[in-house]
């Protein structure tokens, strides 16, 4: 991947400036803080870079959506953070939302409606398929091309929002082989992380789900697992190494695809 | 003397429904000690879902020799029916087929009927089949030790039984009808499209014997059927019924979106605004956040219990149960409806009201261990062929343990207290939040 700088202009900029951009780019805590995701981050910055598309994020405004409290159960905890992340959103006159995380998306987009916070909200695999169908972004050069890849779906943007379609389509521009796993779509495997599992030790069982998910993506014998959120990646990741896979198999969001097939 | 039969049939078939209707007001009265709830919006979308979901059973079709073998039994139960309103009419009044003057189309319905019986038959051989000589996984797990096990297996056989009796009684009525027999009335020989190759095994009985066959299946299929009607309250069987208004009241939001209860967003806008005073709770309703037992959930979480088909989709399909943890959805259904019922009793024996017995469902039925275990997936919602939400419950027993006991594993209190203090689940300084935008 370049090392071209990102342009990433925040909220109070365009504010200060009396603008408004197109849309809200949120990053989340793990897009955020943690180092591989933080890659994914900058492939959809490079890509909305790219394709010119005028976005803004709140930077050091944004905090926590609350969704790991609200999944483990505390659900004061979850309030709280929505109520001060609604008052700096509607602040802003906020209307459109992106967002690099499925977790994030599906909060925003489904509990913050009831607490105050009505925005359009996509995922960042939804903006990417709808810049393709726009024609405004075009998938160039083919470092994919006839690579055989298989689609993680996460289990907050595939069953519980629908949207099983869009990351796929993005991928099949990429002139790949796309391998579905037996289990996939609306009987998609989680891959353990969710539920605020990602912040503890698994309850005592015979098997990390995440091993098991990754056993079924590595049968396929992939080039890429290609994954949509930055928790199933850390998952994915893991269970490519428990089987000493990492060499042959990468685990790369679907933005990264992009982003690397046109040299961004 | 005369009308002995019929004064006792009248009997009988009164006392099984008012049985029923007591127990069914019994269910009414348990699923109303949850918690309000409105889902009266949306109602052509409602209907849509039931037709869809519960009669259309569309979520049946991922396993497909089950859903043939489920439309079998399921639509020949309800066909087979139809007859019941025959019966009743012979019976209170003393008549023989009395709808047979319907012509053509009488023999066309008897003739429907009979190949119906036959498919539920096949249909419910091979659920017996599945669940105790191939012994499917899911229906061998020790979800099921017990009562679920027999309860199934009761229900095949009464179903089997019900059948053969149709059978066999159209059988010796046919017979009946070629030997010219007093009422047995001539019928197209076309009605019998089944019964008619059990008639070689009546040999040369003399009319009486097969009147008496005749009568006696006649009797078992109806005391059968009100028999069965009574079990259901006490069944997995309940399915039949509850399919339609549990369906009728599904979510119809994403999957996704968990509730924002109401008692909480109370509180918090009693901390944002002093001036705001959160509204008291119903009269004799304590006011808790989450639930600790089955009258801390809602009326549809209780209606779910009732609805479960004790199937095992969910917990075949959960991520949890599938690498060997203690959760199974189906079981917290199955704990749900349990300790409703008890809770039921409970009233019951004390004079309508509940008698605090230190038994509640968080603790008592359902453990931490399982409830931790739950990835919020949502793949025992999606693959649930009657709409129920374990899911649902799992969340309102995890925010009682964390909001009223601080009961969370120790790492999600790490969590929990990072989130409060930085904004993050991770330590981190919030003001580091776009850092990542000047790194390399
Ligand atoms: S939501 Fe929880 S209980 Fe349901 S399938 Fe997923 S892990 Fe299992
Ligand atoms: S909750 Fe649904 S899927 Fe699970 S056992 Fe009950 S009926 Fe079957």
């Amino acid at each position: 991947m370049s090392n071209q700088a990102i342009h990433v202009p925040t909220m109070a900029e365009f504010a200060a400036r009396g603008e408004m951009p197109e849309i809200l780019f949120w990053v989340g805590c793990a897009g955020s803080f943690d180092d591989r995701a933080k890659k994914i981050t900058k492939a959809i910055v490079r890509i909305l870079n790219h394709v010119g598309v005028q976005f803004a994020v709140l930077g050091t405004e944004e905090t926590c959506t609350g969704d790991p409290a609200k999944r483990a159960g505390h659900e004061f905890l979850f309030q709280m953070q929505a109520s001060t992340n609604i008052q700096v959103l509607n602040g802003y006159g906020v209307k459109k939302i992106v967002t690099g995380c499925p977790h994030c998306y599906n909060t925003l987009k489904n509990e913050y409606p009831e607490l105050g916070g009505d925005y359009e909200v996509i995922h960042h695999t939804q903006l990417v398929q709808q810049l393709l169908d726009a024609g405004k972004l075009t998938v160039q050069g083919g470092a994919f091309k006839g690579k055989k890849i298989t689609y993680h779906d996460p289990c907050y943007l595939g069953r519980a929002n629908d949207v099983y379609e869009a990351p796929r389509e993005v991928i099949q521009k990429l002139d790949v082989e796309l391998a579905e796993m037996k289990r996939s779509r609306a009987n998609g495997f989680c891959c353990g992380a969710g539920g605020a599992q990602m912040f503890k030790e698994a309850e005592k069982g015979d098997k990390e789900v995440n091993v098991e998910r990754s056993e079924e993506a590595l049968a396929l014998k992939p080039d890429v697992i290609a994954v949509g959120c930055p928790f199933c990646m850390t998952m994915m990741t893991d269970g490519v190494k428990h089987f000493n896979q990492e060499d042959t198999t990468k685990v790369m969001d679907v933005a990264e695809l992009i982003a690397q097939a046109n040299d961004l | 003397m005369a009308y002995i039969d019929n004064i006792l049939f009248a009997l009988l078939f009164a006392a099984g429904i008012y049985w029923f209707a007591q127990s069914l007001g019994k269910l009414r009265r348990n699923i109303l000690l949850g918690r309000d709830l409105d889902l009266t919006d949306n109602k052509p979308m409602r209907w849509r879902t039931m037709i869809r979901v519960a009669l259309g059973q569309s979520k049946m079709v991922t396993r497909p020799t089950a859903a043939i073998m489920h439309i079998f039994v399921y639509v020949g139960f309800i066909i087979i029916n139809i007859e019941l309103l025959e019966i009743v009419i012979d019976g209170i009044f003393g008549t023989h087929r009395v709808l047979s003057f319907l012509g053509p189309l009488y023999t066309f319905l008897i003739a429907t009927f009979e190949v119906l019986a036959l498919l539920v038959l096949i249909g419910c051989v091979v659920f017996l089949v599945r669940r105790n000589i191939i012994k499917l996984k899911r229906f061998v797990s020790k979800d099921l030790d017990g009562w679920p096990r027999s309860d199934a297996n009761y229900i095949l056989i009464t179903e089997i039984l019900l059948m053969s009796a149709f059978l066999f009684m159209n059988a010796a009525d046919r017979q009946l009808q070629v030997m010219g027999y007093s009422h047995y009335h001539e019928m197209s020989s076309a009605a019998f499209p089944i019964s008619q190759w059990l008639i070689p095994i009546y040999g040369d009985a003399s009319p009486e014997a097969l009147i008496m066959v005749e009568r006696f299946c006649w009797w078992f299929h109806i005391a059968g059927i009100l028999a069965f009607m009574n079990y259901l309250p006490y069944s997995k069987h309940l399915h039949i019924l509850f399919a339609f208004p549990n369906t009728f009241y599904s979510n119809l939001k994403a999957k996704g979106g968990f509730s924002n209860p109401e008692n909480v967003q109370n509180e918090v806008k009693a901390m944002m605004d002093p001036s705001f005073t959160p509204p008291a709770p119903p009269e004799g309703q304590i006011q808790r956040f989450g639930a600790k037992d089955v009258t801390d959930l809602s009326w549809k979480q209780l209606m779910d219990a009732y609805t479960c088909t004790e199937c095992g989709r969910c917990t075949s399909a959960c991520p949890a149960n599938n690498t060997g943890k203690l959760l199974s959805p189906r079981k917290i259904m199955m704990a749900t409806r349990d300790r409703l019922e008890e809770v039921g009793a409970n009233i019951d024996s004390n004079k309508g009201s509940f008698v605090e017995d230190g038994k509640p469902l968080l603790g008592t039925y359902i453990t931490p261990e399982e409830l931790w275990a739950c990835t919020s997936c949502n793949a025992c919602v999606q693959e649930c062929p009657v709409n129920i939400d374990p899911l649902s419950i799992i969340i309102d027993l995890r925010r009682y343990m964390v909001m009223e006991e601080s009961a969370a594993p120790a790492e999600l209190n790490m969590m929990l207290t990072n989130l409060e203090n930085n904004g993050a689940p991770w330590q981190f300084s919030p003001s580091d939040r776009l850092n990542w935008a000047n790194e390399e």
